[in-house]
């Protein structure tokens, strides 16, 4: 029974399970603001009522203006574009909208804004003179759904091959289509070389990828080096791409959870939460506190799994083998946590619409306390071994440092910008799940180099092993670990077996999937390398409409031959590992 | 069904007050190394952990993590999704009805079935072939979730190397091999709200075939007997 005895008098009591809604509340008087300025036309910039947060259906050709307008006006202070993405409606009569996400980091807004395009005249002009971050995105726009980006220096496709035909996230694309890249298609950087450069003689051309161990998964760099130092390079993308978004459009709406999985798969599990929790925010489910409960020990798990890769391997391609034996050793053993509750080490799928997979295993809380006596002195090791180590310390202070300003411009969120010394986290900003309830600290360092970024992660792990300390003394709550709706959730097994209903309803859910109402939200989670989004449109078919993932690597990655240009080479290894640049993220 | 309310301190930020106290920094504070640092002094205490860790190993072998494979595996739980195991009635026969169901809720479509009529009329269908390309599986574990009938489970056994692509193509003979029987071999399989002894009851009922065999043999002595 459940009792409902106050726990403290000075902690008020709140219901349960669904954690504080996702502040969206702060942008609401913006609108007001920009039309007082007296800068645009009636008509161009309409509010869209109804939505989970302030929409505005912005016209083309204000587009500029208004973006420069929202970043400067010292009233709305939009900062940071989050995310630009496309989506194709071939029956209205401006086909496409290319939809931006913004926030204020200063006023903790959040603001969407969608501009309707004609297919005939699909081109949308480029932002990158306010938001730096915004560069890849639009490029991904191009690649994706055909729009064109006017004044963009280099427009060219990003995520698919040059061979590449067609655009693949247009409603008429076929999804099994596929296209051979020949060699004489292959791309071809043009590098714009620093002026002055007239000791030719020293430039060499050199290629690193995209096997290559340093650089953590699949891509290339290409370089012009002048004697040790990068004078100009570029990076080449997409060599994993799936087109993971396109593929759920093919699949039902718990189908796309192992595709989640492998978005960034250090810590899948976090994944799997900020799809869940963005189709649960469209569904209007609430989740039992259970699985809450074990939502966030686990992501928080993941999240040192994380933490310890990057850390580690960062370490490795700097020369320091020994910490990568140690930092793997705590991810060996949350991974086994992770296989006795789901049955997978690396993918998952554990998270549910509506909870989770299965219950937790008997031995959870035992495993999960031991873990917590066995990760420090792993990380103290690592970290006695390089901290104040002066052969680390030479190879990452002040290596491709960069300003909280700078980053912000670049889009950056995560451990990486907490690095350049922005308090910004998802957990704390726009709390989800129990975060809000539990005592930790935002950890800030202000170099911005890879040596902070190292600490950071390490501070990081610490703040996570906290969390889950204090979610362990308060016990697991009892109770279902999945929503009891044979509309959202499979009905147990054993129900399946000898109830009618139970067994019509799982055949139901199984051949036509979960049925999402028409609509569209945004939510999202704080990943291990930042603000993870899921911005998901649901058309009431069955099947998710459109899915659009707001990638962290992304916006960073797309910083990496700014970071690098002027290092040496060795210097860019260190930079790509501290960055944490997963490639299932980036290229989806 | 009940759950314990959740004391939570309410979200400290009314709506639009700043987030950050302070605003985007424009100049680096770099880490400054002390003259210890400087002077190389601490590498000693890290050479003091490597070292530590390599007598520890050295005189307490038990205390090492890596595990010498193949000759020593790791422990999996029960809960592993490895390997698919179709399982049988006692008299031998796929319990599989053929009912798609778990084709269906692939999402790497690696199931393909072909159904048949079964001579019982009681079970009506079953499948003539049943094919899982292990290549394209990525071991989700929807199809288990997805039975009805618990004719699809899944064992711990994750030794799946083959030689081509054909032999990836795993057929109804070799996913009804007797071997994955072994109760210690099991995996990811359906879930209940009480775990253990019903569960390892329905286990023993689907999958004992010696037991069943040798009750069914008892039984027919008994009434040869009398």
């Amino acid at each position: 029974m459940s009792t409902l005895a106050p726990t403290s008098e000075t902690l008020p009591e709140v219901s349960a399970s669904p954690a504080t809604p996702t502040d969206f509340t702060a942008s609401a008087g913006d609108l007001a603001v920009i039309t007082a300025t007296g800068k645009f036309p009636a008509g161009s910039i309409v509010a869209e009522e109804g939505l989970d947060q302030t929409t505005w259906i912005v016209r083309r050709d204000v587009l500029f203006d208004l973006a420069r307008e929202l970043k400067t006006n010292p009233a709305t202070q939009y900062d940071m574009l989050l995310d630009l993405g496309g989506v194709d409606y071939p029956d209205r009569d401006e086909r496409f909208e290319a939809v931006y996400h913004l926030l204020s980091l200063p006023r903790n807004a959040r603001l969407r804004l969608k501009v309707p395009l004609r297919e005939d005249d699909a081109a949308v002009p480029s932002l990158i003179p306010i938001w730096k971050g915004i560069d890849w995105f639009e490029l991904e726009l191009w690649d994706m759904f055909g729009i064109r980006i006017d004044g963009h220096p280099k427009q060219r496709r990003i995520l698919c091959h040059e061979g590449f035909q067609g655009h693949p996230l247009r409603k008429d694309y076929d999804a099994a289509r596929r296209w051979i890249l020949t060699e004489d298609k292959m791309y071809k950087p043009d590098f714009k070389l620093p002026e002055g450069g007239d000791d030719l003689f020293e430039r060499m051309a050199i290629n690193i990828g995209p096997s290559h161990p340093a650089m953590h998964g699949t891509f290339r760099l290409m370089a012009i080096m002048d004697g040790e130092t990068i004078a100009a390079s570029e990076v080449e993308i997409g060599y994993l791409h799936r087109c993971f978004e396109k593929m759920s459009e093919t699949h039902t709406w718990n189908q796309v959870i192992p595709y989640t999985d492998r978005l960034n798969y250090c810590s899948s599990f976090i994944n799997n939460v900020g799809y869940c929790k963005t189709v649960e925010k469209l569904l209007n489910v609430e989740v039992p506190p259970r699985a809450v409960w074990a939502r966030t020990i686990l992501s928080e798990f993941s999240r040192i799994m994380d933490h310890c890769v990057c850390n580690g391997t960062t370490l490795v391609d700097t020369g320091g083998l020994t910490n990568f034996w140690y930092l793997f050793q705590p991810r060996e053993e949350i991974y086994g946590l992770l296989e006795s509750c789901c049955g997978a080490r690396l993918t998952v799928s554990y998270g549910r619409i509506g909870g989770l997979s299965q219950d937790l295993p008997p031995d959870f809380m035992e495993r999960s306390r031991r873990l917590l006596e066995m990760i420090p002195p792993f990380v103290e090791d690592a970290e006695k071994l390089v901290n104040k180590n002066r052969i680390w310390i030479d190879r990452s202070v002040g290596i491709s440092a960069i300003t909280g300003e700078e980053a912000v411009n670049w889009g950056w969120t995560g451990p990486c910008l907490r690095a350049s010394g922005v308090a910004y986290d998802v957990r704390r900003a726009h709390p989800y799940d129990l975060y809000d309830t539990l005592d930790w600290e935002v950890p800030v360092l202000y170099g911005g180099d890879v040596y902070d970024r190292f600490r950071i992660r390490m501070m990081e792990i610490r703040e996570s092993l906290k969390i889950i300390k204090q979610l362990l003394d308060r016990g697991m709550p009892d109770g279902p670990y999945i929503v009891d709706d044979p509309h959202v959730a499979l009905p147990p097994k054993e129900a399946c077996y000898t109830q009618m209903e139970a067994m019509i309803y799982h055949f139901k859910l199984i051949m036509d999937g979960i049925q999402v109402p028409a609509g569209e939200t945004y939510q999202m989670v704080e990943g291990a390398n930042g603000e993870l989004g899921f911005y998901i449109i649901s058309d009431g078919s069955g099947k998710p409409y459109r899915i659009k993932v707001r990638p962290p690597c992304f916006p960073i990655f797309s910083t990496f031959p700014r970071l690098i240009n002027g290092a040496s080479l060795s210097d860019a290894i260190a930079t790509l590992g501290g960055l944490n640049v997963i490639a299932g993220e980036l290229e989806r | 069904m009940t759950a314990e309310p959740i004391a939570r301190t309410p979200t400290p930020r009314p709506p639009g007050r700043p987030m950050l106290k302070e605003p985007h920094p424009t100049d680096l504070k770099p880490y400054r190394p002390g003259l210890a640092e400087r002077l190389y002094l601490p590498l000693l205490g890290g050479l003091m952990v490597t070292l530590k860790h390599f007598l520890r190993n050295l005189f307490n072998p038990s205390s090492r993590y890596t595990i010498e494979y193949p000759e020593q595996r790791r422990d999996y739980s029960h809960r592993f999704r490895g390997h698919h195991i179709l399982t049988t009635r006692p008299d031998g026969s796929v319990r599989c009805v053929a009912c798609f169901l778990c084709a269906q809720a692939c999402p790497a479509e690696c199931i393909h079935i072909e159904a048949g009529e079964h001579q019982d009329v009681n079970i009506e269908k079953y499948p003539v072939v049943y094919e899982i390309d292990m290549l394209r599986c990525v071991f989700c574990g929807y199809c288990v979730d997805a039975c009805p009938e618990e004719a699809i489970i899944m064992s711990n056994n994750y030794d799946m190397a083959y030689f081509n692509r054909e032999q990836s193509i795993v057929g109804k003979s070799d996913l009804m091999k007797p071997y994955t029987f072994d109760e210690e071999r099991l995996g990811y399989r359906p879930r209940f709200p009480e775990e253990d002894a019903k569960r390892a009851r329905m286990r023993r009922d689907a999958f004992d075939l010696v037991t069943a065999a040798k009750e069914a043999q008892a039984r027919e002595e008994q009434k040869s007997a009398h």
